[in-house]
């Protein structure tokens, strides 16, 4: 019965319901769309730096595990590492950030190719000259970019000499040397991979390369991978924190205002259902199922619009942000919409159990 | 009708903090009502009648003297107790309806059953009820479609569904016109009459007061005549 008054409530009211329910989905598909970029992203990244080929990744000293930054000499490739036993190719490249998720990375092709075979070129092909650049279809399709076209990068002009399939490396590669010279870090590079010939032999390289480069990090690829997660990349845990507490923030005053508009209006109601016997706690249960009701249909909105999301993110922006859809998070929004929900009902609610009958039943 | 009163009212005082003045709504009033009796209040504005009502009902505790309702005294009662007796001991008809505006005629009845506890099939006796109340083809119509009279005898409906010692009928033909407000007061006779129901009445109608056995008079928080 209680059920039934709830979904009549809400049905009395259909836009302010309405609204409420997708206010509550905002704040869900929000998290759900900074942790699918979140974690769309560093999938992305994670897959690309797999599909290098590479056994091992050797990064500056001081560098955080995923970021692009610090550098180091060039020439620790054939003085140190190209000389440690089992070492069959190596290729250094030099990352160049250019906006927000995005960066051009330069790149030595002949030593690349050693170590996977280089780029599958769908247009074009390798570089023709230093002032060159190479896409994934990505990026192609995002910017409508085509072979032979001049692009701008890094704020200057390049020459489109190939689109190749994603899922290596980067989305924009220009040659290795041309980006030394224009970032002023002649013989410096950014990260180094390293192909073996015996992959059994990982750890036994690496322990050797760990001697001979104190400071650096050196991991092998498969661990390397592995630290792409939320908490390896610096301050986006704590930015998750910040949107979970302004989706329960919304959420709160969402249901808040909504709720007291509810229990002001139905002042009288709340009084007849006194008049009937109805207890403190019955008033309560009422309001607090028709908030469980609008957070839970918020939540399930708010999951449906972040496939919304991902769809456009991924179809339009592809090229820059790819968001995935975490399942684990859904029962982890649903809960923060329904806190929220829940903290924002209990002053009304509270007022509306504490309504005096009398009074309430005077209310025009 | 039996010589033990279902309620019984001695001496009774409510006086109410209106900002800093203290404004005695009742003073002194003493009232015997048996059971099976249909009594009529009647008194001007201000006279107390609706204290005595919210009182009675257990919607708010006296300030001093003693009341026996049903076999409870009403003065000892904590908020949870007197609660607990508008959910058994009495049923409330009020002039404006008062019924639920989103539910249909019949969950407006359920809910109080509901409320009461009473989650099975309403008694065969109750089904009479809405037969005499006229409301068997009504009762999946809201609030909103029906006319005033027809709302009217559902919250009366409402009221007796749990079979409480008293109905307490606060102007029940205040917003109705004449041929409805004949037809409810006809309702409570009949309630009274066929079921025995103890039902006491505020009214400013003295026709309507003429339904009850006797005509309690107040004025001035005191019972004047009775």
């Amino acid at each position: 019965m209680i059920n039934k008054l709830v979904i009549e409530n809400l049905k009395h009211r259909p836009l302010r319901t309405l609204l409420s329910i997708f206010a509550i989905s905002i704040q869900v598909t929000m998290v759900l769309t900074l942790v699918g970029v979140s974690t769309g992203m560093l999938d992305e990244q994670a897959r690309r730096a797999r599909g290098i080929g590479a056994d091992i990744i050797i990064r500056p000293p001081n560098s955080s595990a995923i970021s692009n930054n610090g550098n180091m000499p060039a020439a620790i490739i054939p003085k140190i590492v190209d000389v440690e036993p089992h070492v069959a190719a190596t290729a250094g490249v030099l990352i160049y950030p250019t906006g927000f998720l995005s960066y051009v990375t330069g790149v030595d092709l002949p030593q690349f190719n050693k170590l996977n075979g280089g780029f599958r070129y769908v247009q074009g092909g390798p570089f023709q000259g230093p002032d060159d650049v190479l896409v994934d279809t990505y990026y192609a399709d995002q910017h409508k970019y085509h072979v032979g076209e001049t692009v701008t990068e890094a704020n200057r002009p390049w020459k489109l000499t190939g689109i190749y399939e994603p899922g290596m490396l980067a989305r924009q590669v220009v040659p290795l040397a041309t980006l030394q010279d224009l970032t002023s870090n002649r013989g410096n590079v950014s990260t180094i991979y390293v192909k073996l010939d015996d992959p059994a032999r990982i750890s036994e390289v690496i322990k050797h390369l760990e001697g001979k480069l104190p400071d650096y990090k050196v991991h092998a690829m498969q661990e390397y991978t592995e630290l792409f997660s939320v908490n390896s990349v610096p301050m986006l845990r704590e930015f998750t924190v910040v949107v979970i507490a302004l989706g329960v923030l919304v959420g709160f005053l969402v249901v808040f205002l909504s709720m007291y508009t509810a229990v002001l209006e139905r002042t009288r109601e709340i009084g007849v259902l006194k008049a009937l016997g109805a207890s403190p706690g019955y008033i309560l249960d009422i309001l607090l199922r028709e908030t469980l009701l609008l957070a839970t249909a918020g939540a399930l909105l708010g999951i449906l619009l972040s496939y919304a999301t991902q769809f456009t993110v991924n179809q339009v922006i592809h090229g820059s942000l790819i968001q995935a859809i975490v399942y684990v998070w859904w029962p982890i929004t649903a809960g923060i919409a329904l806190v929220g929900a829940a903290l924002g009902a209990i002053y009304p609610g509270l007022k509306a159990a504490r309504q005096d009958a009398i009074e309430a039943l005077a209310y025009d | 009708m039996t010589d033990q009163p279902i309620i019984s009212i001695r001496d009774l005082r409510k006086t109410y903090q209106a900002g800093e003045v203290d404004v005695h709504a009742l003073r002194g009033v003493n009232l015997d009502v048996q059971r099976g009796e249909f009594v009529s209040i009647v008194g001007p504005s201000g006279s107390g009648k609706s204290t005595l009502f919210h009182i009675v009902g257990g919607l708010t505790p006296p300030t001093a003297g003693s009341i026996q309702l049903a076999g409870h005294d009403l003065l000892g009662l904590t908020d949870a107790q007197r609660t607990e007796l508008r959910k058994t001991t009495v049923g409330f008809v009020f002039q404006k309806y008062n019924l639920l505006p989103t539910l249909t005629a019949r969950d407006n009845i359920e809910i109080a059953r509901h409320i009461a506890h009473k989650n099975g099939p309403p008694d065969p006796q109750f089904e009479e009820v809405l037969k005499l109340l006229g409301l068997t083809g009504r009762l999946d119509h809201k609030p909103r479609a029906l006319s005033g009279g027809e709302q009217q005898r559902v919250a009366i409906a409402r009221a007796i569904v749990n079979h409480p010692a008293i109905l307490l009928a606060d102007e029940p033909t205040g917003n109705l016109d004449t041929e409805n407000s004949t037809a409810v007061l006809g309702l409570l006779r009949d309630l009274n009459q066929r079921l025995g129901q103890t039902i006491l009445m505020i009214t400013h109608n003295p026709e309507a007061a003429a339904y009850g056995h006797r005509i309690v008079r107040m004025r001035d928080g005191r019972i004047e005549d009775n």
